[in-house]
């Protein structure tokens, strides 16, 4: 077996400075009853040739974004990742280490985490942000169990605007239901987040609002910040496209006190989903209720600066049940490239990409709005919006996918009570004039 | 002091630490971050320019820099990978961090899960054009139910404490669906991750700690005294139990105390972290638990890349299978694969966005097929292998904290450090010197300045034997009284030891750009 470096000779010296007589011997406090004999019923070894073989042919059974017409977003994006970026993350220093807990001799990871922690703050406009949740969804659950822990068991609602991402609405549910928050209904529609001004009161701990919404609408932050702070509640604004920020005024320029969202379009592939990059950024003051690993600045014996995982008294491996939250693991690999990808750019290469989004996306809209049975539903957006259909919109997506082009999300995939034949669509600078062509006369032969 | 000869004793060694004008030490180069090496204008990345058609952003249009620093290609790929030369990594040495099974990344795995069929696919994509995706996802889950002998596998946790929660609310949702909603208490040890008692208090259930015996397991006596007779209508809602357990032992009453918390109307979660000693001998299904994560990250050999990302799926017994969280994978009758999205009554919903760490399923099922039944038996059977013989080379210098033999890590207390004035830390740093990454320390709790060994089945005999001979004079050493140079170390590392109190006292958390002098006078 081709990873394993002992050999018989090894195994029999082996037990022998151990003092047993075989392999058996070390198992013997394994009650009899659960002792398994013989092997596990599966295949046994295989060759690296013939296991890249089987997992070549079920990867020429999916049908991936680079290779068709590619016009899906609603909370995952294609954009074109420099070659240096993921050749950096396979350095085997940053690919096979650890988390960094011996900070001599893990600096490369900790600078890195400096650096992403100063990016994410930086682009959300936010004081602070931490070293990365597993992703958006789950960082906008943990937001709002820090929210109540910032309310100290005073208040127990929770506003979910409308607009938000329903798989992040669901994980912040699922994540809130066994805890006392009481999360304010809410149905997944369009144009309505400025409602939520309304439910605010003295019992809410916080309100989400995301924007650019999952419709794709932006949605002013300000006045909800207002009512929310009059009313000592929080305001957590998500996104889930980091591209958007470099265009739109960010939510920390608009009050908000956490700052969540997807950072995967930023250096991290589609990976049908996963892994991906949650950021996490909020108020200084607000820093020692943050979830999360957090890297800071720190010197070494000899006076030089460097850096350490730092308030980790937040955290499960020293406060036990008593934790901000259960988190362990952050995306350590995904923030690199994130990192890296965001090093590249810099201010004038992300303000350019965000501009090339937002043109071809308006191009999109154009050549869709002519479409007979096709509108645009929305007033403002940066790379995504919505369309109405004269169709349903799952059957039309379907359809497209027949026809060789990946042409969006149907909103009732998302949520099955969503208006069946609202379409959320996409396009980044990977969009081309061609294929958005392709998109549209293909639209339009199966509306006519 | 004789500064001719070579360098002797670690007081001449700090020799080394001459400074340079460039702050670089050979090959350890000094590196800035990058916001005092970028400039806004630099870009590494050409993009077309824009045809400045009118913006429907509304009003909401960003107005100036976001300070961001700008790098080129070049200068981007020597500061990281200058930074990366500041890393201690699985490929450069022997990575024993107990509990955390720091074994071979094979690098087929990172082959296949860049391919375009599992890398390039949106979540989201029609379920007719996301069939190879899924198919993995299936044949995947077929492994692990196999190797645990479990009828239910979630795949979606991001993470092992994220696959603790999976499994504890399906409990709390079987609990409630049976109308026992008063079951609200959870026995742990006092010997688990400091992850399962937070686990246990966000689902919104309360800790009742278990203490460990003298041999290091479960402390029966007390657990008896807390189960026997508790019965269905009692408060337990079930036992969150490593095993083996945090310090490298199989729990041996196991299946006892799996009767104990059946009977008492309670469920047994099984906190997978240690799998690597089982896979292939023992199936958790066998030993009565009802659910349990398991670290695709650590078992199964996908990459730790610096703290993540992980991925923890969940196995569900019978018992709590119904309640699995939504999205999983189905077989169709044609054969293909469709994916359940929408949570049905029972499930208890959705733990993340999307379908789990697709990324982390490639890489793992191929690790599994590489090994096959036969290979996986086999490295079980080398880590535990490895562990005892660093238990049985080190157990005359260095003090076993239990008796008898070890599962797949050996674990050290402090004793042998007695009134040498050298404590775990410093003796952890000192490794640094010898090129070895320290095991973990001062963790499992119950034991005294622990040291938790875990070399796992990839290190050789010959590197074993290397790494015994650096420990076993490192022990003599700190027995001989130098304690001195304990506590100078490291000083063959990028950085010398850091100050972690100022860094939590005064939080620097980021890059500030320097205030202007003139501006500061004002």
């Amino acid at each position: 077996m081709r990873y394993l470096p002992l050999n018989k000779d090894d195994r029999t010296q082996m037990l022998s400075v151990i003092g047993v007589e075989s392999i058996d011997d070390l198992f013997e406090t394994v009650p009899k009853a659960a002792r398994l004999e013989g092997l596990i019923d599966l295949p046994t070894h295989k060759s690296e040739q013939s296991v890249e073989q089987f997992f070549q042919r079920l990867s020429n059974k999916s049908t991936s974004a680079g290779s068709v017409p590619f016009f899906c977003g609603a909370g995952a994006y294609k954009h074109h990742i420099p070659a240096s970026v993921d050749h950096l993350i396979q350095r085997s220093e940053f690919l096979t280490a650890y988390t960094p807990y011996q900070p001599e001799i893990s600096q490369g990871t900790l600078q890195t985490l400096f650096e992403f922690q100063t990016q994410v703050a930086l682009l959300t406009g936010m004081e602070v942000a931490n070293a990365s949740m597993y992703d958006g969804s789950t960082a906008c659950a943990e937001a709002v169990v820090m929210a109540h822990r910032v309310a100290r068991g005073k208040k127990s609602k929770a506003i979910l605007a409308p607009g938000l991402h329903p798989h992040y609405a669901a994980a912040t549910q699922t994540l809130a239901s066994t805890l006392s928050i009481k999360i304010d209904e809410r149905e997944c529609r369009m144009g309505r987040d400025d409602n939520v001004i309304n439910h605010i009161d003295d019992d809410t701990a916080c309100v989400v609002v995301q924007s650019p919404n999952v419709f794709g609408e932006i949605v002013d932050l300000r006045p909800i910040a207002e009512k929310a702070h009059a009313h000592k509640a929080l305001l957590i604004a998500v996104f889930t496209e980091p591209v958007a920020l470099a265009a739109i005024t960010p939510p920390g320029e608009q009050g908000a006190d956490i700052v969540v969202g997807e950072g995967q379009g930023l250096g991290v592939g589609l990976a049908f989903g996963g892994p991906h990059v949650g950021l996490f950024a909020c108020t200084k003051k607000l820093v020692r209720q943050m979830p999360g690993r957090v890297c800071g600045e720190t010197v070494d014996a000899n006076g030089e600066r460097g850096f350490v995982l730092t308030l980790s008294t937040r955290e499960q491996h020293i406060r036990r049940e008593k934790a901000t939250s259960n988190i362990c693991t952050n995306s350590g690999l995904c923030c690199l490239a994130f990192t890296i990808h965001m090093s590249l750019l810099g201010d004038a290469g992300i303000q350019k990409l965000a501009t090339l989004n937002h043109e071809y996306a308006c191009d999109l809209a154009d050549v869709l709005d002519a479409i007979e049975g096709v509108k645009v539903e929305n007033d403002t957006f940066f790379n995504e919006f919505t369309v109405r259909l004269s169709k349903p919109a799952a059957d039309v997506v379907q359809a497209l996918a027949d026809m060789g082009i990946l042409g969006g999300v149907p909103l009732s995939r998302l949520t099955p009570e969503g208006d069946p034949n609202l379409l959320l669509v996409c396009a980044t600078e990977t969009s081309s004039a061609e294929d958005i062509a392709a998109f549209g006369s293909a639209l339009k032969e199966i509306l006519s | 002091m004789n500064n001719q000869g070579r360098p002797t004793s670690p007081v001449a060694a700090n020799m080394n630490e001459r400074a340079t004008v460039s702050g670089s030490k050979g090959l350890d180069q000094a590196e800035k971050l990058i916001f005092e090496v970028g400039t806004p204008q630099r870009t590494g990345v050409d993009l077309p320019e824009p045809k400045g058609r009118p913006s429907r952003l509304g009003n909401h249009a960003r107005q100036g820099e976001i300070g961001l620093p700008g790098l080129s290609e070049p200068e981007t790929l020597r500061h990281y990978v200058r930074l990366s030369q500041k890393n201690y990594a699985i490929d450069l040495g022997v990575y024993p961090l107990g509990s955390c099974t720091m074994k071979h990344n094979p690098r087929l795995n990172e082959k296949i899960a860049r391919m375009p069929g599992f890398a390039d696919v949106h979540p989201l994509q029609p379920i007719s054009t996301a069939q190879g995706a899924l198919e993995v996802m299936s044949v995947l889950s077929h492994w692990l139910m196999t190797l645990c002998n479990m009828p239910a596998v979630a795949l979606t946790p991001k993470a092992g404490a994220h696959g603790e929660l999976c499994g504890m609310m399906a409990i709390r949702a079987r609990l409630d669906h049976d109308g026992a909603s008063h079951k609200r208490r959870v026995l742990v040890p006092e010997s688990a991750h400091g992850t399962n008692p937070a686990t246990a208090v966000q689902c919104g259930f309360s800790v009742d700690e278990i203490p460990a015996n003298a041999g290091g397991r479960v402390d029966m006596v007390a657990l008896r005294a807390k189960l026997e007779g508790a019965g269905k209508g009692s408060d337990i809602a079930g036992i969150m139990l490593t095993n083996p357990n945090t310090c490298g032992l199989f729990e041996s009453d196991i299946l006892e105390i799996a009767d104990l918390i059946h009977d008492a109307g309670g469920y047994f979660y099984c906190d997978g972290a240690n799998f690597n000693a089982l896979v292939g001998r023992v199936r958790p299904g066998d030993l009565g638990v009802d659910a349990m994560h398991i670290n695709l990250h650590k078992t199964f050999s996908t990459p730790h890349g610096g703290g993540g990302p992980g991925s923890g799926p969940t196995v569900l017994s019978d018992a709590l299978k119904d309640h699995a969280p939504v999205p999983y994978v189905v077989k169709t009758e044609d054969g293909g694969f469709d994916l359940v999205e929408n949570p049905d009554e029972k499930s208890f919903g959705r733990m993340c966005a999307f379908h789990g760490n697709m990324g982390m399923y490639t890489r793992s099922l191929a690790y599994m097929m590489s090994h096959g039944s036969d290979g996986l038996k086999q490295a079980t059977e080398d880590a535990v292998l490895n562990a005892n013989y660093v238990q049985a080379s080190l157990s005359d210098v260095m003090t076993t904290a239990f008796e008898g033999t070890c599962m797949h890590e050996a674990l050290f207390d402090d004793r042998f450090l007695k009134d040498t004035g050298v404590e775990t830390l410093d003796f952890a740093k000192a490794m640094i010197d010898e090129g070895y990454h320290p095991m973990t320390m001062y963790f499992p709790l119950v034991v005294h300045g622990a040291m938790l060994i875990e070399p796992t089945e990839s290190e050789s005999k010959g590197e074993l034997d290397r790494f015994i001979l650096s420990m076993r004079s490192l022990a003599e050493r700190a027995k001989s009284g130098d304690v001195e140079s304990f506590k100078q170390a490291p000083i063959y590392a990028p950085m010398r030891r850091l100050d972690e109190t100022l860094a939590a006292r005064k939080p620097v958390l980021r890059w500030t750009p320097p205030v202007d002098v003139a501006e500061a006078a004002e």
